[in-house]
C-alpha cells in the first residue's frame, strides 16, 4: 500500500474542504472496499479523510419537499440501518437487501455512504496487470471478450461491461430514494437515487455523479404502501458471502388483490442498479397474479444484451423477477 | 525450565540441529541469551528481568572457578542453557518463551514512519499505546507489535473471516480496519475470552464438537460466535430471517439461521457441520448431537428438468 496522510476532520465541513483541498484525497467510511483497493494498488489516494466519527448517523422521521419518509445517515452502519426497527417495521426491503449482503463482520464496519460508492468487483478492474478502462482509461476493456459470466446484460458500452455490486443500492432504487450531499462551500443538493449511479458510456471512470469533494451526508427514503409486499431476492454461486448473479428488489402496493403500483429493480446486470420500467408499467392497475408476473418479467428482459458468458442471466432474471413478485404477495401473509 | 531436566535430550538436540535453526533462533533474539551464558554476562541491559535470574542461576557458583580455566561443569551447563533455548524455540515459540515479553512495549518500532499515527485502545482489557504506519491494519498491529497472533491473517482481503476480531461488542474484520481509526476503541481478541484458565463457552463448545480440523480459522469462528450470541439477545436480523417487521428478543436459532449468520467465516478444512453443532448447543443451553447431515434423496423436485424450466420462461 501507498503511503498516505491520515486526516480526522473535526466536522463535515472541514472534511469536505480537506477533499476539495486535495484531489488525490479519498473520504475513507468503514474502508471495507477502499483499503482493499489499496491493498491491490488499485486505488492510490495520498490521504484519507476519516469521516466514520462524524454526527451522520441518525436514523429518524423527516419531512421533505416530497412529503413524509425516514433519513438514513451516510455514516451510519450497514448492520444499525438494517436493524433499526423503524427501518425493518416500513422498509423490510432495505433491510433484507442489506442483510444479503457481504457477512456481519463487513457489514458491522460498513457506512451506508460507503456503500453506494463501493466499486465494481470486476476482476479485470482489481488486476493491475489486465486492461481496464475504469481503473485505467484508455487500456480497453479486458471483459468484453473475456470472463465476463458475472457481467452486465443492460446499459453496457464497449469501453466497460462491469456491474454495481451493491445490494443495498438496489433497494434503493426501487424505493425512489433521494441521496443528500454537501460539496464545496457547504452546497448541499439532492440527488434522486436512480440517477446517482451512472452508465459507463465512454467515461467509465467516473461511476457515479459526485463532485469532487462531494459527501453523503444522508439518504431519504419517502413514506411508502409497500411495506406489506416486498421481496430482495439474491441468486449467487454459493447460499451466502457471494456477490450476485442477480438479485431482485421487488415490491407491490396492493387494493385487494389490484397492484396499485409495482417497483422492480435489478442487481447484477448493469453499471448501475437497473429499474425494471416497462414492467412496473405494466404491473400497475392489473391483478396480482402469477401470469401478470410473468408477463412483467418477459417484458423487462426484452432489451437484454447478454454477453459471451452471461446469456444464462436474461432467463435467469426472468425466472428471479416472477419468483420475487410472488413472494412479495405472499410476504404480507406471514 | 522444564528441558535442563533432561540433559541427555539437550546435549543430543544441540548436536544434531541443523543451521537454519540456529538462523532463525538469531531473528528470534534467543541467541541474544546463548551469547550472554558464552560471555558470563548477567547484566546484559538488553536482557529482561526474568532473563537475568535464568541466566544468574545458571551461572551462580562456577563463576570465579571459570576466570581459571573452562570447568567441564560450567561446559555442559552452556551447553545445557544454549540447548534449552533451542528447544524452548521448537517447543514454545519465541513469543510464549517469557511472560514479561508480552507485555513490555515491543522495542522494535519502524524509525522514520512518513505518515506516523499515535494510538491508544484497549486490548482485552489493557490500555495499549502504539506509534503505527498510517497504512497499518488492526490485524498486523495486533499480531507484530502487540504479540496477538491469535487472530490469524487468512486472505488479508476480507474474504475468509480469519481476523475476526471483536471492537466496542461488534464483530470486523480487523484486516479491513486500519489501526489509526481504532482510538479509544476497545478490542477483544480470541486471547481475551479464557477467564482465569476457563474456556469461554464458545471455546469449550468448539472443543466438544470438533469445530475445526486444522484450526486456523477457529480464533475468528469463535470471535464470530461470541459475538453472534449478543446479537441473538438484542433481536438482529440475517437474511434468512422470516419476519423482519417484528423484533423479537432471543430468538432460537435454526440451522439456516446459523449458517447464514456464520457465513463470513470461511473454513477450508469444512468443520462446517460441528461448528454449527458448537454454536448451537451454546445458543439453546443444551446438548447438542453431533451428526452428519445425509445427502437428501433425490427425487424429483430436486432433479433439475430443463423442459420445466423452459416452460416457466413463457410469457
Amino acid at each position: 500500500m501507498r503511503p498516505f496522510k491520515f486526516t480526522v476532520p473535526a466536522s463535515a465541513g472541514s472534511a469536505i474542504q480537506a477533499a476539495v483541498a486535495n484531489r488525490h484525497a479519498k473520504f475513507l467510511g468503514g474502508g471495507t472496499n477502499l483499503l482493499d483497493l489499496m491493498k491491490e494498488d488499485v486505488e492510490q489516494p495520498d490521504e484519507l479523510i476519516d469521516v466514520c466519527e462524524l454526527p451522520l448517523t441518525k436514523i429518524e422521521r423527516i419531512v421533505s419537499t416530497r412529503g413524509a419518509g425516514v433519513s438514513i445517515g451516510g455514516m451510519a452502519k450497514n448492520t444499525d440501518t438494517a436493524n433499526h426497527p423503524l427501518i425493518r417495521k416500513e422498509f423490510p426491503l432495505l433491510s433484507q437487501a442489506i442483510l444479503a449482503g457481504a457477512s456481519a463482520q463487513i457489514r458491522n464496519i460498513a457506512s451506508n455512504g460507503g456503500n453506494l460508492l463501493q466499486r465494481t468487483r470486476c476482476p479485470y478492474f482489481y488486476d493491475i496487470a489486465m486492461p481496464c478502462n475504469k481503473r485505467a482509461p484508455g487500456t480497453g476493456c479486458g471483459a468484453l471478450d473475456g470472463f465476463n459470466r458475472m457481467h452486465a446484460i443492460f446499459g453496457w458500452s464497449s469501453a466497460c461491461v462491469a456491474v454495481h455490486p451493491s445490494d443495498m443500492c438496489v433497494a434503493l432504487a426501487a424505493l425512489d430514494a433521494v441521496v443528500y450531499v454537501t460539496g464545496a462551500g457547504g452546497k448541499k443538493r439532492n440527488i434522486l437515487f436512480t440517477d446517482f449511479h451512472r452508465l459507463p458510456a465512454d467515461t467509465p471512470e467516473k461511476d457515479n455523479n459526485l463532485e469532487q469533494g462531494e459527501l453523503i451526508t444522508a439518504i431519504e427514503i419517502p413514506s411508502n404502501k409497500f411495506a406489506d409486499h416486498s421481496y430482495y431476492l439474491k441468486i449467487r454461486d454459493r447460499a451466502s458471502y457471494a456477490f450476485a448473479l442477480v438479485s431482485v428488489a421487488a415490491a407491490i402496493e396492493t387494493n385487494g388483490n389490484n397492484i396499485v403500483k409495482a417497483r422492480i429493480a435489478l442487481g447484477g446486470v448493469a453499471h448501475k442498479p437497473w429499474r425494471a420500467m416497462e414492467a412496473e408499467n405494466f404491473l400497475a392497475g392489473k391483478t396480482a397474479s402469477e401470469d401478470n408476473f410473468r408477463k412483467a418479467a418477459a417484458l423487462a428482459m426484452e432489451n437484454a444484451r447478454p454477453l459471451t458468458q452471461n446469456n444464462f442471466k436474461p432467463a435467469m432474471c426472468q425466472l428471479a423477477i416472477t419468483h420475487a413478485l410472488n413472494k412479495a404477495m405472499k410476504s404480507g401473509d406471514s | 525450565m522444564k528441558c535442563l531436566r533432561y540433559p541427555n535430550l539437550v546435549l543430543r538436540l544441540c548436536i544434531f540441529s541443523t543451521l537454519p535453526l540456529f538462523v532463525r533462533m538469531h531473528h528470534s533474539g534467543l541467541t541474544k541469551i546463548i551469547y550472554c551464558t558464552m560471555t558470563y554476562n548477567t547484566t546484559d541491559p538488553t536482557l529482561t528481568d526474568d532473563e537475568k535470574q535464568l541466566l544468574k542461576a545458571l551461572l551462580s557458583d562456577d563463576h570465579e572457578l571459570s576466570a581459571y580455566g573452562e570447568s567441564r561443569r560450567l561446559f555442559l551447563k552452556q551447553l545445557i542453557a544454549a540447548g534449552g533455548a533451542l528447544v524452548a524455540f521448537q517447543l514454545l515459540g519465541d513469543q510464549s518463551l517469557f511472560a514479561s515479553v508480552t507485555d513490555a512495549p515491543y522495542k522494535d518500532i519502524p524509525e522514520n514512519i512518513e505518515h506516523a499515527v499515535n494510538v491508544s485502545f484497549m486490548v482485552n482489557g489493557t490500555k495499549k499505546s502504539v506509534t503505527v504506519d498510517a497504512r497499518m491494519t488492526l490485524l498486523d498491529t495486533l499480531r507484530e507489535r502487540l504479540q496477538l497472533t491469535g487472530s490469524k491473517k487468512g486472505c488479508d482481503h476480507g474474504q475468509c473471516g480469519a481476523c475476526t476480531v471483536i471492537v466496542n461488542n461488534k464483530r470486523v474484520l480487523s484486516c479491513l480496519t486500519l489501526a489509526a481509526t481504532c482510538g479509544g476503541k476497545s478490542v477483544q481478541t480470541i486471547e481475551g475470552f479464557a477467564r482465569n484458565g476457563v474456556l469461554h463457552p464458545v471455546q469449550a463448545a468448539f472443543l466438544k464438537h470438533d469445530g475445526f480440523q486444522c484450526g486456523f480459522c477457529t480464533p475468528g469462528q469463535i470471535c464470530s460466535g461470541i459475538a453472534l450470541m449478543s446479537e441473538v439477545k438484542n433481536g438482529e436480523a440475517s437474511y434468512v430471517t422470516t419476519d423482519l417487521r417484528t423484533v423479537h428478543k432471543n430468538i432460537q436459532l435454526t440451522d439456516d439461521e446459523i449458517r447464514e449468520r456464520m457465513s463470513g467465516n470461511i473454513c477450508r478444512c469444512g468443520a462446517y457441520a460441528n461448528i454449527v453443532a458448537a454454536v448451537k448447543e451454546v445458543l439453546s443451553g443444551k446438548d447438542v448431537a453431533q451428526y452428519w447431515p445425509l445427502i437428501p434423496a433425490i427425487n424429483e423436485k430436486t432433479v433439475f428438468n430443463p423442459e420445466q424450466h423452459s416452460n416457466k420462461l413463457q410469457p
